[in-house]
């Protein structure tokens, strides 16, 4: 009986022959953390008197929720997280590098890698073939300091997609379907596994929007095959010497099969106040919005903005509706501005924030007010999540978030297409 | 024998109900966080709650983001346990590692205000106001083992390694 993609994963860490539903210890690769859960990391790891990370993995600490800091106490918390950084050699991503699963992406996740980070958005890495998921500070402390930790083997469903996207169709269209289909906690202990012919047909950066989302379905991963695809990327990284291919075992048992044939996706759109609150956007089309973002470890890559370029190019902005933009690092941001994009959206009316998280928690950069309504494409949009509790966020695509940024009203981005 | 109030919510508490995005700045002032505990989804929460009180939730209870703050304002706030018709996983990890019961029950049997009786070592919920007895789901063995040690950092203090 063959394997799942996470079985196979799961047991090389742990030396053993494990199948969904067991529980083990495994070795991990990437241990992370971001300055929002970082301080309360370090602040276990001390307690439970480690001195050092273990040296079996890659430590990294990332500066990005809030960055630049908005406030004393942040700044406080990023002098924590360079003190502990330079006592103990981890990595340390400063301001302004970029959304720690970007960068993490970008430079250190590998296919067959074991990843926990301290941020629920560590799933994205599933993108290159890697068993990332997000756990709390202490877990992550734990696992820092031993090198290891726990896992229960989740069971997997396998999501098999045909075909190609069509024209003004993209992957957070493909997740967002996916996600409303099967609902908030439709895969929550669960994997989801990405298969099927159409996968050759998704790009990296859409690999990661898809696997940046799979935690809004409850699942604990949401992993792809590491195939040319990936090999294309490392390369284009500089780091062919990480590929490895990953594949599930043609026998391999799964829980469910679900079957997206992505020639029939339409563009879709996260209701408030649940991300699986998903319909077309025909739907919702016409709603007023005060608020434009894109970017994000969801959407803030060179392919979305180039996207959102695209459509943007010679317009502007409603003039009743803010355009903000974040890249998700700077090198994204560094392409953004050689390929001309960067020019365009700011003839357009729009703000371009440094890389990083932006106004996607509600912390600062684009904090909504009272009765405001913001279509976002990154992803949540629960009831106080981009500030004010009395805020409505809708989420979607880079595409039709650019259309309703020119509208200043949700609109099928095939308008502009 | 836990002793307390239920405080119902219902489905899809998500970590940004319980402490909003918006307070990460005070993340390393536990007092001040502590004080928005459930500010999105009940303002009166904070100054209502009791010491040996309950959150009573629906589906999916904690669901969103990894912040561990999530169940340590709750823990702060006195509560003894959350119980819940399911919980999402890293929220359930989280209250676990810091020694916050879940227990996951048919809890369309509790009303807000309630006054509930828990044996965590019987597995039995009695609601005194309405006079039914729930049982919940076994926890599975690895996060008992961590529970009983009043968590996971007094269990590698103890163990020194993770021992299944």
């Amino acid at each position: 009986m063959g394997k799942t993609i996470s079985e196979l994963i799961l047991s090389a860490k742990s030396g053993s022959d494990v199948r969904a539903g067991d529980i083990v210890v495994a070795q991990v690769d990437l241990a992370f953390v971001q300055d929002t859960t970082g301080p309360l990391t370090v602040r276990q790891f001390r307690a439970a008197k480690f001195k050092k990370p273990a040296e079996t993995l890659k430590a990294a600490l990332f500066l990005d929720h809030a960055a630049p800091s908005q406030s004393r106490e942040m700044s406080n918390d990023h002098i924590l997280l360079r003190e502990f950084a330079a006592q103990t050699g981890a990595f340390l991503s400063e301001v302004g590098d970029g959304v720690c699963h970007q960068i993490v992406a970008e430079s250190f996740a590998k296919p067959g890698d074991l990843i926990v980070g301290t941020d629920s958005h560590t799933v994205t890495a599933g993108g290159l073939g890697a068993f990332a998921c997000g756990m709390g500070s202490s877990d992550v402390a734990i696992a820092l300091g031993l090198g290891r930790t726990w896992f229960r083997v989740p069971e997997t469903f396998l999501i098999e997609l045909k075909g190609k996207f069509s024209k003004g169709v993209n992957a957070k269209d493909l997740i967002l379907y996916l996600i409303g289909k099967i609902g908030a906690d439709g895969a929550t202990y669960k994997a989801l596994e990405f298969g099927g012919s159409g996968v050759a047909n998704v790009t990296m950066p859409q690999r990661l929007t898809v696997s940046n989302m799979a935690v809004e379905a409850g699942a604990k991963v949401g992993i792809f095959p590491a195939d040319e695809v990936t090999m294309r990327f490392l390369t284009e990284q500089g780091r062919a010497d990480h590929y490895m291919p990953v594949q599930a075992d043609d026998d391999a048992v799964y829980e469910k099969t679900i079957t997206i044939k992505l020639g029939e996706l339409e563009p879709m759109v996260a209701k408030p106040h649940t991300v699986d609150n998903v319909v077309p956007v025909k739907e919702v089309a016409g709603t007023k919005v005060q608020q434009v973002s894109i970017g994000t470890c969801t959407n803030g890559r060179l392919e979305d903005l180039k996207i959102a370029a695209k459509i943007l190019k010679g317009q502007y902005r409603n003039l009743k509706t803010r355009l903000i933009i974040a890249p998700a690092s700077r090198d994204i941001l560094m392409a953004a501005t050689e390929a001309g994009y960067i020019e365009t959206f700011l003839e357009a009316g729009g703000v371009i924030l440094p890389p990083g998280c932006g106004s996607c928690l509600g912390l600062h950069q684009g904090v909504l007010g009272d009765g405001e309504s913001c279509f976002s494409t990154a992803n949540r949009n629960f009831k106080g999540r981009m500030g004010s509790p009395e805020a409505f966020v809708y989420l979607g695509s880079p595409a039709t978030a650019a259309a309703t940024a020119i509208k200043g009203e949700i609109t099928d981005p095939r308008e502009f297409l | 024998m836990l002793k307390g109030k239920a405080f119902k919510f219902g489905d899809d508490i998500s970590t940004d109900h319980i402490i909003p995005g918006k307070y990460a700045y005070l993340r390393s002032n536990l007092p001040e966080l502590a004080k928005h505990v459930m500010e999105d989804a009940d303002p009166l929460f904070a100054s209502r709650v009791k010491p040996g009180d309950f959150i009573v939730g629906g589906n999916n209870f904690g669901l969103g983001s990894s912040r561990e703050h999530a169940p340590l304002v709750i823990k702060m706030a006195g509560v003894k346990a959350i119980l819940a018709k399911s919980v999402a996983r890293i929220f359930f990890r989280n209250a676990i590692n810091l020694g916050l019961p879940i227990l996951i029950c048919n809890t369309d049997d509790i009303a807000n205000g309630d006054q509930l009786e828990i044996e965590l070592e019987a597995g039995i919920i009695r609601n005194k106001t309405n006079g039914k007895v729930l049982t919940f789901g076994k926890i599975p063995d690895v996060m008992l083992k961590i529970l009983d040690e009043g968590g996971l950092l007094p269990y590698i203090e103890k163990h020194g390694d993770i021992k299944l």
